[in-house]
C-alpha cells in the first residue's frame, strides 16, 4: 500500500496530470477542429478527478494547451472567485504549477464555463470553453448516428424550422443562451451555454476550443473566423442584457447578472465578469451603489 | 446591501474539513480499516472493481472508505486513479474454461459435469436480520471438501456438440478499447460487452428485466453460472512465451435463449454473455440479458422498438459516473444562464401583455 499511497502524491503525476500520450492525443484532436472549424471531433476523453459536468472537457483541453510558462485565468459565471472557477485553478496551480491570474489582459489560456469575458482577448490568447453538450442538434434528434449524418450531409433544415416555430408561437427566438451559431459557412456549432449577448464576440483574435468530456468531444474556432449567429433576415439575431448599468461600475456594455438584495423586490445589477468590474472602478468608475476601487461595495 | 461574492476558497477548504471529519463518524467508534472493508464487505468492494474497471480489492476497500460507503463516489475514485496508470502491456485472454470455481450452476440440466456447486450464494438463505451478527464475534468455519483438479467443462459446449446452439465466430481482431478510444456507434459487440461490464448495476439490471416483462422479450435461461479465479498471463517478448502475472476472480454467465429461427438464422438456442470482475452474479446475468437483446439485428430478429435492443439508448447511458456526473452538475450556479431566460421570459409577457391591452382598447 505504501507505494501505491506514494503514486498518489502531486509530484508522481505528469505536468498538468494527464501523461503526455494522452496530451499529444488531445493535441491531434485540437489541430484536427481547428483545421475544420466547428466539427465536433471524438476523442479518448479521460476520467478526471472532477465528476463530469464539472468542467473535464475544458479541464483537459487546458492541460494539453498548457505551458510552464502560461499565465492561466479560470472563470465560471464570468467570476474568478465562484467555487468551482477556484476549484479548476486550484488543480491546475497544483498539477502544473503555472501562475495563475485574475486580469484578463494578462493570462494566456482562460479557461471559462458559461462566460466570455468583456475585455477582447488578443492573438496571444487561448479561450477554453467548458461544454456539456457539444451538439447543438441533441435537442432535436437524441442519436449521434443521425446527428452525425446531418451535419454530413449539411442538413441544418430541422434547426431553422425549430426557430421559426419559436417565432411563430412567441414572437421571439426562445433561445436565450447556447444559442447555435454557424462557422465559416459550414457546420453549425453549440457556442456552449454562453449567453447570446456573448456571441458576437466570438469572431476574434483569440483561438477558442472547446472541449466536452463526458461527451467525448473537442471542436475549436480559429483566430478571426467567421461565427454568424442563426437568424432570419425579417427577424435579425439579437444579443440581449438586462437593461441596465452596472450598479457597481456604472457600465453600460456588459452582461449583468441581477442580484436579489432584500425581501421586499429590492435588487441590483452588476457585472457578470468580476474582472471587467474591477479594473473599471479601479479607474475611477462609479455605478450608482457603488465605492470607487473598493473591494467590498458599499 | 450587496456583499460581493467572495470566499469561496475558505468554503472549499472549510466543507472538505467537515467531510473529513463526518467521514470519520464518532471518535468513540473504532475506526475501520481497510483489511475489514476488504474481507467484510467484499461484494461492495466487487462492484466497486467491476464498474471501477481496476482489479484491486485493497484499493476499492480505501475508495470505499474515503467514498463513506457511497459506491458511485467509489468507482469513481478508482476510475480517475485508474486512468492515469501507464499501460505496461495486455495480457492473452483469460480462459474461463480453466477456472478454479467457487460457485457453477446450470438452470438448464439437472445434471452435468463437473457438477452443480452452489458456493457461497445468498440464493436459499432467510433473508431474516441475524441478530446475533449484532453481537460481535462470532467466526463461523464451513465443512471443506477437495478441490476438483479437472477443469469444469461448459455447459454450452453440449449445446454446440450437437449443433444446436448458435455458434459464435472465433476471430483474432484486437477488440476496441473503451478506456482508450471514443465509443462509437454502430458499436460491435466487443465494444457493447466493455461498456455493459462497466456500466451501472441498477441500470443494466432494469434494462435485463424490461426484456424479461416484454420489451424485447428473449426467453433467457441461465445455462451456467461459474465464479472462481483465473490466472492471468502475459507474453513477455524478451521471454518469447507467456508468465503468469496474477489471479482474479471472475463471474461468468451464458445465457440459452430460445429461438425459433429468423430470415437469415435457423431455430437453434442462442447466447448472451456476461463476465464481470468478482463475485457479481446479478450484475453478470442482466449483462447476459442485455448482450442477447443487443443482438437483434445480427440474428436476424425485428427491432420492436424496445429500449433494450437500442444499442445507443443503451450503452449511452450506462455508465454511472458519466450520468451521476452529468445529473450532479445542475447544482453548479447556473445564474449566468438563468438571467438571460429571466429576460427572455419577462420580453415575451411583456409584448403579450402589451397585444393584450391592445386588443382590449380596441
Amino acid at each position: 500500500m505504501t507505494d501505491k499511497n506514494q503514486a498518489m502524491t502531486d509530484t508522481h503525476y505528469n505536468f498538468a496530470y494527464l501523461d503526455e500520450q494522452t496530451k499529444r492525443m488531445i493535441r491531434r484532436a485540437l489541430l484536427k477542429g481547428l483545421a475544420i472549424p466547428g466539427y465536433q471531433v471524438p476523442f479518448a476523453s479521460r476520467e478526471m478527478p472532477m465528476p463530469y459536468g464539472w468542467g473535464t472537457g475544458g479541464v483537459q483541453v487546458s492541460a494539453a494547451v498548457l505551458t510552464p510558462e502560461d499565465r492561466m485565468k479560470v472563470i465560471d459565471q464570468g467570476a474568478d472567485d465562484t467555487t468551482n472557477a477556484v476549484s479548476i485553478r486550484k488543480f491546475f496551480e497544483r498539477t502544473a504549477g503555472v501562475d495563475t491570474t485574475e486580469r484578463t489582459a494578462e493570462a494566456t489560456v482562460i479557461q471559462t464555463r458559461h462566460r466570455i469575458p468583456e475585455t477582447e482577448l488578443t492573438e496571444d490568447q487561448i479561450l477554453v470553453y467548458q461544454v456539456p453538450i457539444p451538439e447543438p442538434l441533441r435537442f432535436l434528434e437524441p442519436r449521434e448516428t443521425e446527428t452525425r449524418k446531418m451535419h454530413a450531409l449539411e442538413e441544418y433544415g430541422l434547426m431553422h424550422v425549430k426557430l421559426y416555430e419559436d417565432i411563430a408561437r412567441h414572437g421571439n427566438i426562445a433561445t436565450a443562451y447556447a444559442y447555435p451559431v454557424k462557422v465559416e459557412g459550414r457546420y453549425v456549432m453549440d457556442p456552449s451555454p454562453i449567453p447570446k449577448f456573448d456571441n458576437p464576440k466570438m469572431e476574434m483574435a483569440a483561438i477558442q476550443l472547446f472541449g466536452a468530456g463526458r461527451e467525448q468531444r473537442i471542436y475549436a474556432v480559429p483566430p478571426y473566423t467567421r461565427v454568424v449567429s442563426l437568424d432570419f433576415e425579417d427577424y435579425p439575431f439579437e444579443p440581449s442584457k438586462a437593461d441596465h448599468a452596472c450598479d457597481l461600475c456604472g457600465a453600460q456594455n456588459s452582461y449583468l447578472d441581477e442580484v436579489i438584495v432584500d425581501d421586499a423586490g429590492g435588487r441590483m445589477f452588476v457585472c457578470s465578469d468580476t474582472d471587467f468590474c474591477t479594473t473599471r472602478r479601479d479607474g475611477g468608475h462609479v455605478g450608482r451603489l457603488g465605492a470607487p476601487g473598493t473591494e467590498d461595495a458599499a | 446591501m450587496y456583499v460581493a461574492v467572495k470566499g469561496g476558497e475558505r468554503a472549499i477548504d472549510n466543507a472538505h474539513a467537515w467531510l473529513a471529519e463526518e467521514r470519520r463518524g464518532s471518535p468513540d467508534i473504532a475506526e475501520l480499516t481497510v483489511p475489514q472493508i476488504r474481507e467484510q464487505l467484499a461484494l461492495a468492494v466487487n462492484r466497486v472493481m467491476a464498474e471501477g474497471s481496476l482489479f484491486d480489492p485493497d484499493l476499492a476497500a480505501l475508495a470505499i472508505k474515503q467514498a463513506r460507503g457511497d459506491l458511485i463516489e467509489a468507482i469513481f475514485l478508482i476510475r480517475a486513479y485508474r486512468t492515469t496508470l501507464p499501460r505496461l502491456g495486455v495480457s492473452t485472454p483469460v480462459d474461463t474454461g480453466e477456472m478454479a470455481c467457487d460457485r457453477r450452476i446450470s438452470a438448464t440440466f439437472k445434471d452435468v459435469p463437473g457438477g452443480q456447486v452452489l458456493g457461497p450464494t445468498f440464493d436459499y438463505t432467510h433473508r431474516l436480520l441475524d441478530f446475533k451478527l449484532a453481537a460481535e464475534g462470532e467466526t463461523p468455519t464451513a465443512p471443506q471438501a477437495p478441490a476438483q483438479g479437472e477443469p469444469t467443462p461448459r455447459v454450452t459446449d453440449y449445446l454446440n456438440r450437437d449443433g444446436l446452439i448458435q455458434p459464435e465466430p472465433a476471430s483474432d481482431t484486437t477488440p476496441p478499447d473503451l478506456t482508450r478510444e471514443p465509443m462509437e456507434f454502430p458499436a460491435n459487440r466487443a465494444l457493447r460487452l466493455q461498456s455493459l461490464t462497466r456500466g451501472d448495476e441498477g441500470f443494466v439490471l432494469g434494462m435485463a428485466y424490461s426484456t424479461q416483462r416484454g420489451y424485447a422479450r428473449n426467453h433467457p435461461f441461465v445455462g451456467e453460472l461459474r465464479i472462481g479465479t483465473v490466472p492471468v498471463e502475459m507474453d513477455v517478448p524478451e521471454l518469447g512465451f507467456a508468465v503468469g502475472i496474477g489471479e482474479i476472480t471472475l463471474t461468468e454467465c451464458e445465457s440459452v435463449n430460445q429461438f425459433t429461427g429468423s430470415k437469415t438464422e435457423p431455430p437453434q438456442f442462442t447466447r448472451g454473455y456476461g463476465l464481470v470482475f468478482g463475485q457479481s452474479e446479478r450484475k453478470a446475468i442482466s449483462m447476459a440479458l442485455v448482450d442477447r437483446a443487443l443482438r437483434w439485428k445480427e440474428l436476424g430478429e425485428d427491432n420492436v422498438g424496445a429500449p433494450a435492443q437500442d444499442a445507443e439508448f443503451v450503452l449511452s447511458h450506462a455508465d454511472n459516473i458519466q450520468a451521476s456526473g452529468f445529473l450532479e452538475h445542475i447544482k453548479l450556479p447556473h445564474y449566468v444562464d438563468f438571467q438571460s431566460e429571466l429576460e427572455l421570459i419577462r420580453r415575451i409577457r411583456a409584448e403579450a401583455q402589451a397585444a393584450q391591452a391592445q386588443e382590449a382598447a380596441e
